[in-house]
């Protein structure tokens, strides 16, 4: 089994409400330094390393999940996103 | 003529665009569960609002791979009519059919209220009964209604008249105090380059009876009736 | 850890599962013998006060429960009421005010998740959502916490499950601080051939479970409920379940479908105490048992014990008893609607609820014994508090110099000011089927598809007037949500109740729910609104400190003809004003001696149950003649507040001219009850006067509707507010006080 994180955020340039919400309630509560704060999501998957590879063939761990991504989990035209594949035990 | 309005898991405003199209309007019409064979003769599907699937993901992202996404997407290509309305309009965004993305309303909040939206194009299977500039009252009931495109969508989008509705004043003024939920430009529905696929983010099919106190979402539903060459019941 | 029998009796285990020493010796008693681990966690659950109404089902039979429509009355999951046509109308009021205090979001949504499924488990489609919330001023960080949590979560579970909230109100009050309450009134409609019951009919019919995974959620969240908020409660979180709007939305069309598909024998949902409670209620209403294994229950979680299955609070699951023979269908329409379907176990002759895993049983327990029928019931000590109120509201108080100033104030303090902050966040329009939208009249209207019928619905309670006087306010609660209900033009119908109070324990407290309790029934006496249900939430309290007694009375209104229907608002320049009812000079209890005067008062305001009776008769009467544009009742902020609102919702000024016999500000502030304002067009005038003498309903000529502003004068004084200045008082503070 691999663990894979992915990471997907609004694009650079695209208004983040929410990021904006709590930059200004961090800055009440006095921390001022705060300059921006961008929302963003963290999504795990497990897979099953032999039935992925058996699937899409040996090596393509990496394009599968940016597949996975450009699919489903992010928005292309608003969100951008990035994983990281972290390996555990059986 | 013969409607179908899409059902997905998760789908809420099925059954009232159903009631709208086959009651008030005395239109045939079916409601199509989401793993439904596609009835042959369809002349429009409505994709209904609602949390499809919960909207867990983000609105309208996982709809799209409901087994009858594929019918409707062919459908399209084919000329076919398709209206999304609300989640709908979230759906078609997301499955490519219509350019753009529908994120958080500026005030992270669902809003359910009474909006006003301008009809910026009358030549159109949607809007054809309505008069040019045309103010109609229609509410809104969203918590991702913000409509956002890159600039080159955008000029696209104003190059080639896709932009349907816009939210505005009772008078009909396009002002950033009519605009509901931060919206570029304050569009609240726009249409494809064929013009036969448009999302928007109001509801018609709530003000189409007498004791809703408004019956403007029939120039929407009529001007359809009309493209197909229905009977247009006055 | 579970503990061994001895072991239990050793260290008292039961003592921290919330069962007393008597409590469990009494089960030693009736079992003969001493209970395991997994047999006391039921016994916890099922006595808790929360499932077996243990200090305060022995007054519920001072409760009128039958009437001509009513189809059923307590005892079911909900109750029924018969609007002609072959329909019905079920409804209930719950409240989930522990879970709300310690997460407001997850606790407001499973609250609207939970009363969901009360409606839809009888075969009804939910139609519409009203709540009743109590907050801690905004000006408190906390209580705007708070707030900001429950309405955000019931916004996020009743907009994605496609149930209008259509109405609700809201009070604030200090005592709600940190104890906020979350009363939810859910409403549905079924054709009386549809209706299904939660009984476990038919020795030999399987049991299921469908809809939702079982996992670890709010194991011992009926015991919660059931305990004072402390400090620890934060800790006690996983308490707090975890609601699922999206799936709960295929199990109602799932199990409408079941209930059309005559597959099923009885069908309940699984709240409080989850499996515990779904059978031990199914099993007791048939006078059966049910026995059921633990390990064929589809589980989310790995390596949960009998024990936990049982307890688990899981949201979105229901307990199915199909005909024998019909498991598969029942399986079939569960797998449409995308859900889970499992056969558990089987009706039983014996009586008991048996627990097995695999062969080995692990509980056995007379189902009749965890049910109410078993479960101790108390009668606490109870004694009249010495005074409750704080202030008097006679002389020497001064009337104030400037009352169209303090006008303004009331119009924007929270509990009076227009509540779009709340509404906007809710749909309230899904379904296309509501008649009046929030705010635009005093109670909420839904029409009834295929019929001219509609139904008025409302939900309030003042808990000031509880507070001062709990016998007399809680009448005030039945009569005023009549009213709301009468208002629209509907006849009001039926009840069903939110009872929130603080310890039982506490002598005053005991005597404020006994007096509650019997001014609800006299008053759903005398206005032929009968009880259905309803719920009781006892430990209201934080630091010691209670609540204030806080019965929310949910109501049904039937309204023959939808065309019919009024709104508060003035509609038309020149219609007459008139008040139904009559000026007392009473200020006692009201909002304008709290919000400016900062006291209470000593007493609640007077009610005659008789003529409030006919002051809603004869407006009704006037209401279905067509001699009527608009009504509202006189509720908080007395009769001037009363008039602002119906031109700030008609977006109409008034003039108004009236002849106060003495002090000016209870004229136009005090509660006095039983009051209506009507507008009425100057031909209909004639036939209302007659209407009115008739009904020997006395009625008062207020003034005219017209131009930009409300102009009030008195014998001593006059109030001349523009109208957008009252509009920018009542509509916009509550959103500006939170964000």
């Amino acid at each position: 089994m691999v663990k894979v994180i992915v990471t997907v955020r609004l694009k650079p340039g695209v208004l983040d409400p929410q990021g904006q919400a709590v930059m200004k309630g961090l800055n009440a509560l006095g921390y001022e330094a705060v300059a921006d704060v961008r929302f963003g999501k963290q999504i795990e998957l497990r897979l099953n390393l032999a039935d992925e590879e058996q699937r899409n063939g040996h090596g393509r761990l990496k394009q599968s999940i940016d597949a996975m991504c450009r699919d489903l989990l992010a928005n292309p035209v608003i969100e951008e996103y990035t994983f990281e594949i972290v390996k555990e035990e059986a | 003529m013969h409607f179908a309005v899409v059902a997905f898991p998760g789908s809420n405003c099925d059954r009232d665009c159903f009631y709208a199209f086959s009651e008030v309007l005395q239109q045939k019409t079916t409601l199509l569960w989401h793993r439904d064979p596609w009835p042959a003769d369809i002349d429009c599907v409505i994709l209904p609002g609602g949390f499809s699937y919960g909207d867990y993901l983000r609105a309208g992202a996982i709809a799209r791979f409901s087994p009858i996404m594929k019918s409707v997407v062919e459908f399209a290509a084919r000329g076919g009519l398709v209206l999304g309305i609300c989640n709908g309009f979230q759906v078609l965004c997301e499955s490519g059919l219509l350019p753009g993305a529908l994120h958080k309303n500026k005030s992270l909040r669902f809003k359910c209220e009474k909006a006003y939206v301008r009809v910026e194009r009358t030549d159109t299977p949607f809007t054809n009964q309505c008069a040019p500039q045309q103010v109609l009252e229609l509410p809104i009931a969203h918590g991702e209604g913000n409509y956002y495109i890159d600039k080159e969508g955008l000029k696209r989008l104003l190059d080639r008249g896709q932009i349907l509705f816009r939210y505005c004043t009772p008078k009909g003024e396009v002002s950033e105090a009519a605009n509901p939920n931060g919206s570029l430009l304050n569009i609240a529905g726009i249409c494809n380059e064929r013009g036969n696929v448009v999302g928007m983010m109001p509801h018609p099919e709530r003000n189409v009876e007498a004791f809703m106190g408004n019956q403007d979402g029939l120039y929407i539903f009529r001007s359809i009736i009309q493209a197909v060459g229905g009977q247009v019941r006055r | 850890m579970e503990l061994t029998p001895e072991a239990i009796a050793e260290k008292k285990a039961w003592r921290s599962m919330g069962l007393t020493d008597n409590e469990y010796e009494l089960i030693v008693e009736k079992l003969q013998r001493a209970p395991n681990w997994t047999e006391l966690g039921l016994f916890a659950v099922m006595w808790s006060e929360h499932c077996a109404y243990k200090h305060s089902r022995a007054l519920f039979h001072l409760f009128p429960t039958s009437g001509p429509y009513i189809l059923e009355g307590p005892g079911e999951n909900a109750g029924i009421v018969d609007i002609g046509d072959g329909l019905a109308v079920v409804f209930k009021v719950e409240s989930h005010n522990h879970p709300s205090a310690v997460d407001p979001f997850q606790g407001a949504a499973t609250g609207v998740g939970g009363i969901l499924r009360d409606i839809f488990t009888m075969g009804a489609r939910p139609v519409a959502i009203l709540d009743s919330l109590r907050f801690g001023p905004p000006t408190n960080r906390e209580a705007r916490r708070l707030m900001d949590g429950v309405v955000s979560g019931i916004a996020w579970y009743g907009n994605a499950v496609g149930v209008p909230t259509v109405g609700g109100e809201v009070q604030f009050d200090p005592c709600y601080n940190k104890n906020p309450l979350v009363n939810v009134m859910a409403v549905g409609l079924v054709e009386h051939e549809y209706i299904t019951k939660a009984q476990a009919e038919g020795v030999g019919n399987p049991v299921m479970v469908v809809g939702a995974k079982t996992g670890r959620d709010g194991i011992h969240g009926a015991s919660f409920a059931s305990a004072e908020l402390d400090e620890t409660s934060a800790a006690r979180r996983p308490s707090v379940q975890i609601g699922d709007p999206f799936k709960e939305k295929l199990l109602i069309e799932a199990c409408l479908e079941l209930a059309k598909s005559g597959s099923i024998a009885g069908i309940q949902d699984m709240g409080a105490a989850g499996l515990t409670c779904s059978t031990v209620e199914m099993a007791g209403r048939a006078g059966l048992g049910i026995e059921i294994d633990v390990a064929k229950v589809p589980l989310r979680e790995e390596g949960m014990t009998p024990y936990e299955i049982m307890l688990s609070e899981s949201q979105e699951r229901m307990l199915v008893v199909p005909k024998k023979g019909r498991e598969q269908m029942v399986a079939e329409i569960l797998r449409k609607w995308e859900l889970d379907a499992a056969v558990i176990g089987q009706v039983t002759a014996d009586g008991m609820l048996r627990v097995r895993e695999g062969e080995k049983i692990v509980a056995e327990v007379p189902a009749r014994l965890l049910s109410t029928h078993g479960a101790p019931c108390y009668t606490p000590e109870k004694r009249a508090p010495g005074k409750c109120g704080r202030g008097r509201a006679e002389l020497p108080l001064a009337v104030p110099e400037d009352l169209g100033a303090v006008l303004l104030k009331l119009l924007a303090s929270p509990t009076i000011a227009g509540k779009e902050w709340v509404y906007s966040q809710y749909d309230h329009m899904v379904l296309a089927s509501t008649v009046m939208l929030p705010g635009r009249a005093d109670a909420a209207v839904i029409r009834i598809r295929g019929t001219k019928k509609a139904i008025a619905l409302s939900i309030g309670g003042n808990s000031r007037y509880c507070l001062l006087d709990p016998y007399r306010g809680a009448q005030i609660a039945v009569a005023e949500v009549a009213r709301n209900i009468s208002c629209v033009g509907a006849k009001p119908l039926a009840v069903s109740d939110g009872l929130n109070f603080g310890d039982p324990g506490k002598p005053e407290v005991y005597w404020a729910f006994d007096q509650v309790v019997r001014g609800i029934a006299a008053a759903c006496q005398a206005l032929g609104t009968p009880v259905t249900g309803g719920n009781v939430s006892f430990y209201n309290e934080s630091s010691g400190q209670a609540i204030y007694p806080t019965p929310i009375i949910g109501m049904v209104g039937l309204l023959e003809d939808v065309r019919q229907v009024v709104g508060s608002g003035f509609v038309q320049s020149g219609d007459q004003i008139f008040l139904l009812g009559e000026n007392r000079e009473e200020l006692d209890g009201s909002e304008y001696l709290q919000v400016i005067h900062g006291i209470t008062g000593e007493t609640a305001p007077a009610l005659d149950l008789e003529r409030e009776a006919a002051v809603q008769s004869l407006c009704r009467e006037l209401i279905a003649g067509g001699l009527v544009h608009s009504a509202h009742d006189c509720s908080e902020g007395g009769l001037a507040v009363a008039l602002a609102e119906s031109c700030i919702t008609g977006g109409i000024g008034a003039r108004i001219a009236l002849p106060a016999a003495g002090r000016e500000d209870a004229c136009l502030f005090g509660e006095s009850q039983s009051r209506i304002i009507i507008s009425v067009p100057p031909a209909k005038v004639p036939s209302v006067v007659t209407a009115a003498a008739k009904a020997e309903v006395p009625l008062l000529p207020l003034g005219e509707v017209g131009g930009d502003a409300l102009h009030l004068e008195l014998p001593h004084s006059s109030v001349h507010i523009p109208l957008a200045d009252m509009a920018e008082a009542w509509r916009g503070s509550l959103g500006r006080a939170l964000g």
